[in-house]
C-alpha cells in the first residue's frame, strides 16, 4: 500500500507494474513459457514424435530428464510441445474473444435500448451454459482440433468480454468529459475510441490476464477429453489423459506435465493479481504484503 | 463540586502511532468527569478529541501506543487485558458514534443490535431482553417501539437511527457515556432532539457524559465543564460558564470569536478566522504547539512547553488572559 | 419485490428459449448423420429413409424444434440411440450422483473457503494470511483434473486410503457411498474454495473496518460476536453472490471429476453422448444442464434478497 502511495499516480503503468512483486513474478516465468513455447522445436533435446519401444515407461534420468512415456517417447520434448500448444490456444483464445466481445460490448454501451437488448439476451444464452459444456459442444459441433479447440474456448470466453466491455462504456459514458465530447458532436467512432476505449484498458487487461489461464486449463481439459488436440500430436491434457492406465507404474507421465500446466497458469493468475493490484488499489486484494 | 468523586479520572493520557514518523495524536491529557456531569471536550477536527475517547474505551488498533491512567470507579483501564475490557465496556463505559449511517449493522434488526448487549452484560433472556429493548426505544423518544424494534437501520432517519446508538450504549446504565460527535451528522432539526435526549438520560440516570464536539453552540447548551484541546494537548479546562464569559487561553478565544452570533454582526461582515494551519503531529514538540498562530507568541513560546495550570480554570498558555476578562 | 420477482422470471423465461433453439440448431450441426447414428448396424438407404421418416428428420428444421418442445413439455426429451431408453430416464438416473457430488464438494468449498478467508482477514499480514492466500491462489492454479491424478497417485495407490474409482449408491451401502465420494469432491470443491476463500477475505477486510464492527467492539461483544455475528454476517452478502456465480464453474468441473473417478453422473452422461454421437442424449442432458443452471442463478438472486434485507425490503439505504 505504501510502496503505491510512493509511487503515486503520476508514474508510468510500466513501471507501477514492474515494481509490484507478483507481476514480476508471474510475468519472468510466464515471459519464459512464451519463449519455450516459440523457440520449442529448438529447444526440444528429442522430436516429440518418435517412438522408441526400447525405451518405453522409463523414469526420469540422464538421458530423458522427464522420463519416457508408453511409447518410449521424450517426456520433456512433448512438454516443450505440448506448452506450445497451451500457449497458443491461451493467446490466441483470448484475442478472439476479445475481437469479438469488444466490439459488441462497445456497441452494446453505447446505444443501450434496442442494441443493448438484442447484446445481452444472446450474451445472457451463451452464459447459461456452463463454461465447459459451452466449451465441450462447441468443440463437439467444430470437430476435435486444436484449430476448433481454440474457437470454442475464444467464444466460449466472449460473453465475460462482452460483460466488462458493456458495462465500461456505460460507466464511462456518463462522465462529465465523454458527456462533453458527445455534447460538442462528438460521432460514436470519436467517442468510442478516443475516450471510452482508453480508459476501460485496466479493466480490459485484468480480464485478459484472468482468459489467459482459463484458455490454458480449457485446452488441457478438451485435450484430456479428447475433443482438443489429437493424439500423437503432444499437448499437456493429451499426455495426461495418456497417462492415466499408467498412473501407477509410471507416474511421472501424469506428473511432469501437470506441474508444467500448474506452473503456467499459476504465473498468469500471479500476473493478473498483480495488474488488478496495481490499477485498481481499492479493489479486492490478495495476499499479504 | 468537589464533594463527589469522579466516576472517571484520566491523567497525562497520550497515544502514539508508530509508523514511518511517529504521530503524537495525544499528548498529556487529563480531566475527571462525575455522575450526572457533562463534560464537553471541544476542538477543531484531527485534535485528538476521537482517539481520546478510543484510548479511554481501548478500541485503538495495536499499531497505537497508551500510556497514562484510565480510572473507571476504582479500576484502572490502561493496561488492563482485553476481556477485563469487555467486561466494561457496553456495560459501564459506552459510547455513541459520529455516523448513525454507518455504525448500526445494516444486515441486523435495531431490536437484535440492542438486546446482544443486554443478554451479553446482564445476561437477560431472548424475552426479556426483547422486552427491554423496547422499553429502551420509547426512553429514548421513538414512537411506536414495538414496530420499531423489528426493523432494519435503513428502515430509519438518521435522527431515529442516532437515537437507537443512544438505546444501545445506555442500554445497561453505564457510568459513564461517550459521545463523539453524536450530532454533527444530523440536520439541524433533529440536533437538538437528540441533544435533549442525552441530557434527560443524564438527570434521569446519572450517567456521567463525556460530550465531544466541536459544536460551540451545543457546549453551551449542554456542558457544565469544557476541555479545550488544540494539536493533541489540552489547553484550556474551566466550568462551562466560566470558559465562555471569560476565555483565558487565545487558541479559545479565537474559536469563540470564530462563532458567529445572533445580533451581533460580526466585524467587516466577516467571521473572525484564526490565522495559520494545525501543526503535524509528528514531533513531540517542547514549546507551545499553537505558537506559529498565536499574536502574542514570543520566544519562551518557541522555547518552552507550557502545561495546564491554576486552580479551578486550568489554562497551558505563557501568556494568558487574566482571570476574569471577557 | 414481486415486480423484481416477475422480471426476473421473465428474463429468465427468455433465455431459456433461446438456449433451447441454439441446443437444438447446435445438435443438427454437429458432424455426422443421424440417422446413421440411429440406425446402428443397418445402413441400406432404404432403411435411413425410413428412420428419416420415423423420426421426420427431412422435416423443416424449425418444424422439428416445435416437435422437439411439445414433446419436452410433456416430458419426452426422446430416445437414446445407444441405448433405446428415454432420455430423460436416463437424466434422472445420473442426476442423483452429480447433486450428491456438487453437495459435497460445495459443503468442502463453504468450509474451508470461508473458514481461512476469515482466518486470513483477522490474522491480517500474519504467516497465517500468507499461507491461506497462497494455498488459494494455488488451489485455483491447479486445474482439477491434474488435481484428481494427483489424489488418486496419492490416497489411492501411494496410500490406498479411498478407492480410485467407480460409485455405490447411498441406499445401497451409505458409508462406502460417502468413502467413493471424498476424492471426487476435494477436487470438485478446490478451486470454489479457492474463490470462496479470496472473496471472504476481500469482504471480512472490507467489513471488519466497517463502523458497526467498531460500535460492535464498544458494546463489548467477544471477538467471536464481533467477527462471526457483525463482520461475517455482512460479508456472507458478497460471498453468496460470487458462490452464485460459480455455480457454472462447478458444473464444469463435475463434467470433468466425473470423467476421472468413472462417476455415471450428469457429466458422464453427456461426454459419452458426445463420443457416441448419441444426439438425443446430448441435446436432452445440455438442456437440462443450462435449464437447471438458469433456475439455480434464479434462486441465488432470490437468495441474495433474502439474506440482505435493504434489497428484501426494497428500502433507499
Amino acid at each position: 500500500m505504501n510502496t503505491q502511495l510512493a509511487a503515486g499516480r503520476d508514474t508510468p503503468l510500466w513501471r507501477r507494474l514492474a515494481g509490484n512483486g507478483p507481476v514480476l513474478a508471474g510475468g519472468t516465468v510466464a515471459v519464459v513459457f512464451v519463449l519455450a513455447a516459440a523457440a520449442a522445436p529448438l529447444l526440444a533435446p528429442y522430436d516429440p514424435a518418435r517412438a522408441d519401444f526400447q525405451a518405453a515407461l522409463q523414469g526420469p534420468g540422464w538421458s530423458h530428464w522427464l522420463g519416457t512415456d508408453d511409447l518410449g517417447r521424450d517426456q520433456l520434448s512433448r512438454v516443450i510441445h505440448g506448452a506450445r500448444a497451451s500457449m497458443q490456444v491461451g493467446v490466441l483464445a483470448v484475442v478472439l474473444a476479445f475481437l469479438v466481445g469488444v466490439p459488441l460490448g462497445l456497441v452494446a454501451g453505447y446505444y443501450e435500448r434496442f442494441t443493448d437488448s438484442v447484446v445481452s439476451r444472446v450474451t445472457d444464452t451463451l452464459l447459461a451454459f456452463p463454461f465447459l459444456v459451452l466449451a465441450v459442444g462447441l468443440a463437439a459441433v467444430l470437430g476435435p482440433s486444436l484449430l476448433n479447440a481454440t474457437i470454442a474456448i475464444g467464444v466460449s470466453l466472449v460473453p465475460q468480454v462482452v460483460r466488462v466491455a458493456r458495462a465500461e462504456t456505460l460507466r464511462l459514458k456518463h462522465l462529465d468529459y465523454v458527456q462533453a465530447a458527445l455534447a460538442s458532436g462528438g460521432g460514436p467512432g470519436t467517442v468510442l475510441f478516443r475516450h471510452v476505449l482508453p480508459n476501460a484498458t485496466s479493466a480490459l487487461l485484468v480480464q485478459a490476464t484472468v482468459g489467459i489461464p482459463a484458455a490454458i486449463i480449457s485446452e488441457a481439459l478438451l485435450s484430456f477429453l479428447g475433443l482438443g488436440v489429437q493424439p500423437p500430436d503432444p499437448s499437456l491434457g493429451v499426455m495426461l489423459s495418456g497417462a492415466q492406465p499408467y498412473i501407477a507404474a509410471a507416474p511421472w507421465m501424469a506428473v511432469f506435465p501437470g506441474i508444467a500446466i500448474v506452473a503456467a497458469t499459476l504465473a498468469f493468475n500471479l500476473l493478473g493479481d498483480g495488474v488488478r493490484d496495481v490499477l485498481d488499489p481499492k479493489g479486492p486484494k490478495r495476499g499479504g504484503r | 463540586m468537589i464533594d463527589t468523586e469522579p466516576v472517571l479520572r484520566v491523567r497525562d493520557l497520550a497515544v502514539t502511532f508508530a509508523g514511518e514518523r511517529t504521530v503524537h495524536a495525544v499528548d498529556g491529557v487529563s480531566f475527571d468527569v462525575r455522575a450526572g456531569e457533562v463534560l464537553a471536550v471541544v476542538g477543531e477536527s484531527g485534535c485528538g478529541k476521537s482517539v481520546t475517547s478510543l484510548a479511554v474505551l481501548g478500541l485503538l488498533p495495536e499499531a497505537a501506543k497508551v500510556t497514562g491512567s484510565v480510572r473507571l470507579g476504582g479500576r484502572e483501564l490502561a493496561g488492563a487485558s482485553e476481556a477485563e475490557l469487555r467486561a466494561v465496556r457496553g456495560s459501564e463505559l459506552s459510547m455513541v458514534f459520529q455516523e448513525p449511517m454507518t455504525s448500526l449493522n445494516p444486515v441486523l434488526t435495531v431490536g437484535r443490535q440492542i438486546t446482544e448487549v443486554l443478554r451479553r452484560h446482564q445476561k437477560l433472556g431472548r424475552r426479556e431482553a426483547r422486552e427491554r429493548a423496547v422499553e429502551l426505544l420509547s426512553l429514548v423518544g421513538i414512537p411506536a417501539p414495538r414496530r420499531r424494534v423489528d426493523e432494519y437501520p435503513h428502515q430509519l432517519s438518521g435522527g431515529m437511527r442516532q437515537r437507537v446508538v443512544i438505546a444501545v450504549a445506555v442500554a445497561c446504565d453505564p457510568a459513564v457515556l461517550i459521545a463523539d460527535e453524536p450530532t454533527t451528522a444530523l440536520d439541524v432539526t433533529v440536533q437538538a432532539g437528540v441533544l435533549d435526549v442525552l441530557d434527560s438520560l443524564r438527570t434521569r440516570l446519572g450517567t456521567a457524559v463525556v460530550l465531544i464536539t466541536h459544536d460551540l453552540g451545543v457546549v453551551a447548551h449542554t456542558a457544565d465543564r469544557v476541555l479545550v484541546m488544540y494539536a493533541g494537548r489540552p489547553v484550556e479546562h474551566a466550568t462551562a460558564d466560566e470558559l465562555f464569559a471569560s476565555p483565558r487561553h487565545p487558541y479559545t478565544r479565537g474559536l469563540l470569536a470564530a462563532v458567529p452570533r445572533p445580533g451581533t454582526p460580526p466585524e467587516g461582515g466577516r467571521l473572525t478566522e484564526i490565522p495559520g494551519m494545525v501543526p503535524a503531529l509528528t514531533e513531540r514538540a517542547d514549546h507551545c504547539t499553537f505558537a506559529p498562530r498565536c499574536d502574542r507568541a514570543d520566544e519562551r513560546c518557541t522555547t518552552a512547553r507550557p502545561h495546564p495550570e491554576g486552580e479551578r480554570h486550568l489554562v497551558a498558555c505563557w501568556h494568558p488572559e487574566p482571570e476574569g476578562t471577557p | 419485490m414481486t415486480r423484481y420477482l416477475l422480471r426476473r422470471l421473465g428474463q429468465s423465461g427468455v433465455t431459456l428459449v433461446l438456449v433451447s433453439i441454439v441446443v437444438f440448431v447446435g445438435v443438427r450441426a454437429m458432424p455426422g448423420d443421424t440417422a446413421r447414428a440411429l440406425a446402428g448396424e443397418e445402413t441400406t438407404p432404404e432403411a435411413l429413409a425410413a428412420i428419416r421418416a420415423e423420426y421426420g428428420l427431412d422435416d423443416n428444421i424449425a418444424v422439428q424444434y416445435a416437435r422437439y418442445v411439445q414433446h419436452a413439455l410433456t416430458g419426452d426429451l426422446g430416445t437414446s440411440a445407444r441405448t433405446g431408453l428415454p432420455v430423460l430416464d436416463a437424466i434422472l438416473d445420473a442426476l442423483p450422483v452429480t447433486l450428491e457430488l456438487a453437495l459435497f464438494s460445495l459443503l468442502f468449498a463453504v468450509v474451508l473457503g470461508i473458514g481461512a478467508g476469515v482466518v486470513a482477514a483477522v490474522r491480517r499480514g500474519k504467516p497465517a494470511e500468507w499461507a491461506a492466500s497462497t494455498v488459494a491462489l494455488l488451489g485455483l492454479s491447479v486445474p482439477n483434473f491434474w488435481l484428481g491424478i494427483v489424489l488418486i497417485l496419492g490416497f489411492a495407490i501411494a496410500l490406498p486410503l479411498f478407492p480410485a474409482s467407480g460409485f455405490v449408491p447411498f441406499g445401497t451401502d451409505p458409508a462406502e457411498n460417502l468413502r467413493r465420494m471424498v476424492l471426487p469432491a476435494v477436487v470438485l470443491g478446490t478451486g470454489l474454495a479457492a474463490v470462496v476463500m479470496r472473496q471472504t477475505r476481500a469482504a471480512m477486510l472490507e467489513s471488519l473496518s466497517a463502523d458497526y464492527v467498531r460500535t460492535a467492539r464498544a458494546k463489548g461483544l467477544s471477538p467471536w460476536q464481533v467477527t462471526g455475528g457483525h463482520a461475517l454476517r455482512n460479508s456472507l452478502i458478497t460471498v453468496v453472490t460470487v458462490l452464485g456465480l460459480q455455480l457454472g464453474q462447478l458444473i464444469s468441473g463435475a463434467v470433468v471429476t466425473e470423467q476421472i473417478f468413472v462417476l455415471p453422473g450428469f457429466g458422464k452422461l453427456m461426454i459419452d453422448a458426445v463420443f457416441t454421437r448419441d444426439y438425443a442424449m446430448v441435446q436432452g442432458v445440455v438442456l437440462f444442464t443450462a435449464t437447471a443452471y438458469i433456475l439455480v442463478n434464479l434462486a441465488v438472486d432470490l437468495l441474495y434478497s433474502l439474506i440482505d434485507p435493504r434489497i428484501r425490503l426494497g428500502g433507499a439505504r
